[in-house]
């Protein structure tokens, strides 16, 4: 069975609704190591050694975070700036993260159909995510495609339930082999292997 | 006595202290001897306001004597009265005991009776606490080496006093009879075992009460939340130790000192001592108002270079013997140096002996008076000397001149930092420095540190950083900057002093203990300013949050954004701040807190409006 690290970066956690109700339904999934980033380092000081060895110990990275700025928060970057180091992760001999899957599961306020060329964002979603997805080519990766939840700010009580229930679908089915992975790579976003709500309406 | 004469006493008394006290301390002289003079003015020679009161004032104003061994007491605890065995009955034995037999040696050369040599000697040998300990209290010498072995010798001779008050009747000629000043006492008439019986019993029911029965006491008392009745009981107890200890003969300021050892440990040390402290400050005060008013300047007009001789040999006798001692108890030069100024002045115990020694017809009224006087103006010198040592001898014998066994090191490097103070704080600074690979060089003043921080391997150096030359030395020159972290905050702006006028290319980074300091130190054009403990604080609160199911990320950049608002109001405040000096310091504190708390609900708004919001913001979540 697949193990799955939820490396979560929110600085206002206390705040959301989106991340609390995915993370409550998520918690306590056997086999899925929920790492809060902003409570362990809330000084950004962060210990490459403790991270790399959590990395090891599973298959499947999920960088679980708000949108902000077209990215993911500022710590998330500085994670990635300290931990994937050259000679580990990337690189002759940067092996260590070869073959793990990585993905984002975000939040972003827009509708879908603002990140468009018509749309307010001028570009669709995947495009932003380029960044994320060449981290992970570079490390030898292969990179799945979002779990995403749009229009953050204006989701009813019983949406945000059926995107928890997707999101607890999905960690399961990546860790059971339910989702086939290289499939799932075809996909836009990965909601759609899951009954994720609908963004179209 | 009638109100009237009560009122009368009350405001000669009060005035004389408010008027001659700040006087005194304008002059950098020290209370003490403002009372002094105080004393000196108001007595029979000058103004004549209280007349020939001086003795009995000082009668009633020793009781703050005994309330100031019992804060003593409360400092120590019994582990390290313990560890002080040495000294006090080494260092304290030896001094009376050498002081005593020189004294009584040369009075018997001149002529005197074999009896009544011995006794003089034995009451000049005793020096005054009620004195020495305020003065070095006040100068913060209290810790040093000079200050602990001072204080045990002080404490031997408080104990000293009972053997000497049972010896004196057997020195008495033979046919007079003894008059008993302890008539009062239970055991004047009981034979030798029995007495000690009694001493034994009351020391140990002393110790014994005051963990069983004291504590639960106080437990009660504090629980009625009742202040002034905590002060009442307070003072009950101090009087009650010294009835106690009157009564089988003991000395109050004994056992007021045995009775604070035993509280030490307790819960109510503080409130003890917040509630005695005042009245031992003024009757202490009044102690030396008394002193003051006792000279008898007629006697000391009559014969001048009689009683000066006396005043000066006595004051060389005893130095001499402190000199000897500190060297054979290895005491550093300078340390030896202030214990032997601290000490040569004969006590106020002095004057209960002579009185004694009269009414037992062991010394003639003529000695008796002219020797009152003389311990009365060794006792007014006293100050003057320390303050002589201080403005003199410390800077040329201390750590000054080419002689001496501890002039500054000879600093053999330069560095980009020099850290001028390594006590806890210092240390943090110079340790963190030096792991992240920067040199500096260490001043610190405090002479067993330098040892100690050496013999461990690290380059620290004796020397005054408020010294031009040793800046010099430490490479001021060449250095960028300077960390300036003494350990009062008065040290910390003559070095800030020092360096704006010899090396004002220096950036200097000032410590500062409290508020009060910082706004000194922005007076005095300091920029960079860190006070002791605002980060600690400010780091404990943040964990409190956290502890409370905070997100570890918002309280500590709660605690950050803090500690730039705390730091921008006191700047505002720096800047509004009038130049009338506020008169009530806690006052003036409550002003300033009151001031901050209005300012944080400025604070609270902005962490709460710092980002992340859904109406700041169109699209966070």
């Amino acid at each position: 069975m697949a193990k799955i690290l939820l490396l979560f970066a929110h600085p206002a956690f206390e705040r959301s609704r989106i991340h609390a109700a995915l993370l409550k339904a998520a918690a306590g999934l056997p086999n899925v190591t929920l790492h809060d980033l902003y409570e362990v380092y809330p000084d950004f000081d962060v210990v490459p050694r403790i991270e790399q060895k959590l990395l090891a110990e599973h298959d499947i990275i999920i960088f679980q975070h708000p949108f902000y700025w077209y990215s993911g928060p500022a710590l998330l970057k500085q994670w990635i700036d300290l931990v994937l180091q050259h000679g580990w992760a990337y690189g002759h001999e940067g092996v260590a993260l070869k073959g793990k899957y990585l993905m984002n599961v975000i939040s972003a306020g827009g509708k879908e159909q603002s990140y468009s060329p018509e749309g307010h964002h001028g570009y669709p979603l995947k495009q932003f995510m380029l960044p994320f997805e060449q981290t992970a080519t570079l490390c030898n990766m292969h990179y799945l495609p979002p779990f995403v939840v749009h229009d953050s700010n204006s989701l009813n009580a019983q949406q945000l339930d059926s995107y928890a229930a997707a999101y607890v679908e999905l960690l399961k089915g990546l860790q059971s082999g339910k989702i086939d992975l290289p499939q799932a790579q075809q996909q836009y976003y990965i909601n759609a292997l899951v009954g994720a709500p609908d963004h179209s309406s | 006595m009638s109100n009237e004469s009560f009122f009368y006493q009350a405001l000669v008394y009060l005035a004389t202290m408010v008027v001659f006290v700040p006087l005194a301390k304008k002059l950098n002289l020290g209370s003490v001897l403002g009372y002094l003079m105080g004393g000196i003015i108001i007595g029979p020679a000058l103004l004549g306001l209280i007349g020939h009161g001086g003795e009995d004032l000082m009668h009633f104003a020793e009781f703050g004597v005994v309330m100031m061994l019992f804060l003593i007491g409360l400092e120590l605890e019994p582990s390290l009265l313990w560890k002080l065995r040495a000294p006090i009955l080494g260092l304290g034995g030896l001094q009376v005991t050498v002081t005593a037999i020189l004294i009584a040696g040369l009075s018997f050369s001149l002529g005197m009776p074999f009896n009544e040599s011995l006794v003089l000697g034995m009451i000049l040998s005793l020096s005054s606490t009620a004195i020495v300990l305020q003065i070095l209290g006040e100068k913060g010498q209290m810790g040093s080496a000079a200050g602990q072995s001072t204080f045990s010798v002080l404490l031997f001779q408080d104990i000293a006093v009972i053997p000497m008050l049972a010896i004196f009747p057997l020195l008495a000629p033979a046919g007079t009879e003894a008059v008993h000043t302890e008539g009062t006492s239970l055991i004047a008439n009981q034979p030798a075992w029995a007495k000690t019986l009694i001493v034994l019993g009351a020391v140990s029911a002393l110790g014994i009460g005051g963990r069983f029965v004291v504590k639960p006491i106080l437990h009660i008392v504090a629980r009625t939340r009742l202040r002034e009745l905590f002060t009442a009981s307070a003072l009950l107890l101090v009087v009650g130790i010294a009835v106690l200890m009157t009564l089988v003969g003991l000395s109050p300021a004994l056992g007021a000192f045995l009775g604070g050892v035993v509280l030490a440990n307790s819960e109510y040390r503080h409130e003890l001592e917040s509630d005695i402290e005042p009245f031992k400050g003024l009757l202490l005060g009044l102690f030396f108002i008394g002193v003051g008013a006792s000279i008898d300047f007629n006697l000391v007009i009559a014969e001048p270079l009689l009683v000066l001789g006396l005043v000066l040999g006595i004051m060389l006798v005893k130095f001499i013997v402190l000199m000897g001692l500190g060297r054979l108890f290895r005491l550093s030069w300078d340390q030896n140096l202030l214990f032997a100024f601290a000490l040569p002045q004969v006590g106020e115990f002095a004057f209960v002996l002579f009185s004694f020694a009269l009414q037992s017809a062991l010394l003639p009224q003529r000695i008796v008076s002219l020797m009152m006087a003389v311990v009365a103006i060794s006792m007014a010198l006293t100050p003057l000397v320390l303050l002589a040592h201080e403005k003199w001898i410390v800077p040329n014998f201390g750590c000054g001149a080419k002689n001496t066994e501890r002039e500054p090191d000879k600093i053999d490097e330069k560095n980009p930092v020099i850290i001028a103070g390594f006590d806890h704080f210092g240390t943090i600074v110079g340790r963190f420095l030096r792991a992240s690979g920067v040199r500096s060089t260490v001043l610190d003043l405090d002479s067993d540190r330098v040892d100690l921080l050496r013999r461990m391997g690290l380059k620290v150096y004796y020397g005054d950083a408020a010294r031009m030359d040793m800046l010099q030395s430490a490479g001021a020159m060449q250095a960028k900057l300077i960390v300036i972290a003494m350990e009062t905050p008065e040290k910390n702006l003559e070095v800030v002093d020092a360096v704006k006028k010899h090396f004002p290319h220096l950036q200097m980074l000032v410590r500062a203990t409290e508020n009060a300091d910082a706004f000194d130190l922005m007076n005095s054009g300091v920029l960079h300013i860190y006070r002791e403990t605002v980060d600690t604080s400010l780091r404990m609160a943040s964990d409190a949050l956290e502890m409370l199911g905070h997100r570890a990320y918002q309280s500590q950049r709660a605690a950050r954004m803090f500690r730039k608002f705390d730091e921008q109001s006191l700047k505002g405040m720096a800047a509004y701040r009038d130049d009338k000096q506020y008169v009530n310091v806690v006052k003036e504190r409550i002003d300033e807190l009151q001031k901050l708390i209005q300012a944080d609900n400025y604070t609270n708004l902005m962490v709460r409006d710092a980002g992340w919001n859904k109406g700041d913001a169109e699209e966070r979540n």
